[in-house]
């Protein structure tokens, strides 16, 4: 049975000029232990998929239809004071920006320890022992000195790598990183992208990675969803969506990524850019920058359907008709 | 200068009094390059107020944000400077456009010396400067016409309200906008629409030389390959020069002609694009190298790099990159390396600081792997 299963959940947002639906629809699952890829650019939903799913979603805006279910039970309707015991016990988080994460006024051992204790059935003892061992593991040199230090003292990485910590202290099944590398430099991006892949290995843990990275995506995820204003065009194994994909978006969107291997004298340009929630286009939202839209894009919405060995959301897999 | 400064076409490359110089051919270079960094520092007092060190005893603190760069940039041709955070990449670029002064060495623009407060202003604006936040870099409150016309007028390039009118629809529409979209504020555009106009904005005063301080950072993939590929275009059709600044190096191999790569505050390795990315000398541009992810890398495990860069208020001895090198040994420690022509492979132009890879330690090591 799937650990995470996301069904047809939409989050959308009351506003004096009428309704603004930034996830519509989406569904997908997650198995124990699996790393799904959520791609997208700004404004595609990726991140407000996470949120909905740990019950972060900021008023005005709520989650209009749909169902999370973890391990078969529904977590979008819990009451705020469940749906915390699951954040962190259950779903761990991860965000971009480690400084933002961490209270600065509290020590990341007072911080790690109350974490512990919340969740697990622990004596503050036990709990420091378990701290220390967590910064141990996720690669913090000299814990016992480092535990009492305020996070201002971490550097952006060591920081990153905390937070990690936090999102693992109450042995949760599933992790939500919210782009947990982009704020990195490159070579310190490396390292926690190994650290998360080995962490989640070693426990089983399942992580829902979101990132506009594809290069990121490749290296870690089993598995990998593209989302476009608000909806998953695409979705399938990650080799598959890289080097085959089935969606004219994201074939798009691979050729526009410049590469440190090949030498291409031009990248691939998807001209345009993508709809405002206010104006998404009847339809497919992409038609109007696809070059293969025909009329039935412009009418009528496609459903993930089968193609290759993945699902897209294109009219293009309803036919016959192929992608050149 | 005054209002009736030189006209429009007056240019001060070298050799090039035409307004549109043609595209050098890639490869031929002239003899005098285009723009020269000699031996050029900068650094800031970063040190507490004097009552403060007096009573905590704390000496001055001295930050070497550039620290003896020597590069030049050859007319036509795009340079790529890469690097992490603190490197000293975006002080170069501000150096370069003289919003700072170097405490030594000298800057030099087609042959004449920029780095003073007076430099000719008419030399000044052959050298323009894209920022990296389209959204920082333009002001709110101003239609985006006067935005593009306001280096129009301040240095006198074309004189009647039609004739800066006419100047703003043409640079609009060279950026792939329209002409009418001068009339909006820039709020109306996206982030790359945004990034055009500083683009038109950079283009007013026919610059021959374009500072681009991680211009595609604050981008969306598919927006920054709209955006390098009107920049590529610009390049060929007016034969711009660029220094191009970016974190991203899968971005710097795609524009670049030859890439300078930045550690602490020097330049550690300096190759054509190529060779860099296919035979990386120094220790710290293979280790930058192998961090990058890439796509065609899908299930490869790799070697996660050691450490961290230090804190450039106290930069290690010797070279600085020395506690995080794998090849480092006591001369590492001691003597800080020169940039070097590499020894191998044969025919490399490649220049690297690096005593391992100067005494020909490194190549073994990496056979033997």
């Amino acid at each position: 049975m799937a650990l995470l299963a996301v069904e047809r959940l939409r989050v959308e947002f009351p506003t004096r000029r009428g309704l603004l639906i930034a996830v519509d629809d989406v569904s997908f699952s997650i198995a124990p232990g699996e790393v799904l890829g959520v791609v997208g650019e700004s404004g595609a939903g990726k991140s407000l998929t996470g949120a909905a799913i740990i019950g972060l979603i900021d008023r005005p805006g709520r989650i209009g239809a749909g169902q999370v279910l973890l391990d078969g039970r529904r977590i979008d309707n819990l009451p705020p004071e469940a749906m915390r015991r699951v954040r962190g016990r259950e779903i761990g988080a991860v965000f971009q920006d480690p400084l933002t994460s961490l209270n600065p006024l509290y020590t990341i051992g007072r911080q790690l320890i109350e974490t512990i204790t919340t969740h697990l059935d622990m004596s503050q003892a036990e709990a420091r022992r378990r701290a220390l061992d967590l910064l141990a593991e996720v690669g913090i040199a000299a814990p016992q000195r480092r535990i009492d230090h305020y996070p201002h003292q971490f550097s952006g990485g060591m920081r990153q790598r905390v937070v990690i910590a936090l999102a693992l202290a109450a042995k949760p099944k599933l992790i939500i990183a919210d782009e947990p590398t982009t704020a990195l430099d490159v070579s310190i991006q490396a390292q926690i992208i190994a650290l998360l892949k080995r962490l989640c290995r070693d426990h089983g843990t399942a992580v829902m990675l979101i990132t506009h990275d594809m290069g990121v995506i490749a290296e870690t995820a089993d598995r990998v969803a593209v989302m476009y204003a608000g909806r998953i065009v695409e979705i399938g194994p990650v080799g598959d969506v890289i080097h085959r994909p089935q969606h004219p978006y994201t074939q798009g969107l691979m050729g526009s990524i410049p590469s440190i291997v090949d030498e291409r004298d031009d990248l691939a340009q998807i001209d345009g850019a993508m709809p405002r929630l206010t104006a998404i286009p009847a339809g497919c939202p992409f038609h109007p920058r696809c070059a293969y839209a025909f009329d039935r894009c412009r009418a009528e919405r496609p459903d993930l359907m089968r193609a290759g060995t993945s699902l897209a959301a294109c009219w293009l897999h309803a036919s016959p008709a192929r992608i050149a | 200068m005054s209002a009736g400064g030189p006209p429009q076409g007056a240019n001060f490359a070298p050799g090039g009094t035409a307004q549109r110089r043609t595209p050098q051919a890639r490869g031929e270079r002239t003899s005098t390059p285009l723009l020269e960094l000699i031996d050029v520092a900068r650094y800031f007092d970063v040190s507490l107020p004097w009552l403060n060190r007096l009573i905590e005893r704390k000496p001055r603190q001295i930050l070497k944000a550039v620290d003896g760069v020597s590069l030049t940039i050859a007319e036509g041709e795009t340079l790529g400077l890469v690097g992490e955070s603190g490197c000293g990449k975006s002080t170069i670029a501000r150096l370069i456009v003289g919003l700072y002064r170097p405490t030594r060495g000298e800057i030099r623009f087609a042959g004449r010396r920029i780095d003073f407060a007076d430099a000719e202003l008419a030399l000044r604006r052959t050298i323009q400067m894209i920022f990296q936040d389209p959204y920082a870099s333009l002001n709110p409150r101003w239609r985006v016409a006067d935005i593009v016309a306001e280096p129009i007028r301040a240095h006198g390039i074309a004189q009647t309200p039609r004739e800066v009118d006419a100047r703003v629809t043409a640079l609009l529409e060279q950026v792939g906008l329209a002409g009418a979209d001068g009339r909006k504020y820039p709020h109306q555009f996206s982030g790359g629409q945004r990034q055009r106009v500083s683009i038109a904005r950079a283009l007013a005063t026919n610059p021959a030389f374009l500072v681009c301080d991680e211009p595609t950072s604050a981008l969306d993939v598919s927006v920054q390959a709209q955006v390098l590929n009107l920049m590529r275009n610009l390049q060929r059709e007016l034969g711009l020069t660029y220094l191009f600044i970016s974190h991203n190096l899968a971005v710097v191999h795609h524009v670049a002609d030859r890439v300078g790569v930045m550690y602490l505050g020097r330049i550690v390795e300096l190759a054509p694009t190529h060779e860099l990315f296919t035979s990386p000398q120094h220790p710290y541009t293979r280790m930058l190298l192998a961090a990058v992810p890439d796509l065609s890398l899908t299930g490869k495990p790799r070697t996660a790099v050691a450490g961290e860069v230090p804190n450039p208020l106290d930069p290690p001895s010797g070279c600085a990159f020395h506690p995080r090198c794998p090849y480092a040994n006591e001369r590492c420690r001691v003597e800080t390396p020169m940039l070097k022509r590499a020894p191998t492979p044969a025919g490399a132009t490649a220049v690297a600081a690096c005593h391992a890879v100067e005494e020909g330690r490194l190549t073994t090591v990496l056979d033997a792997a």
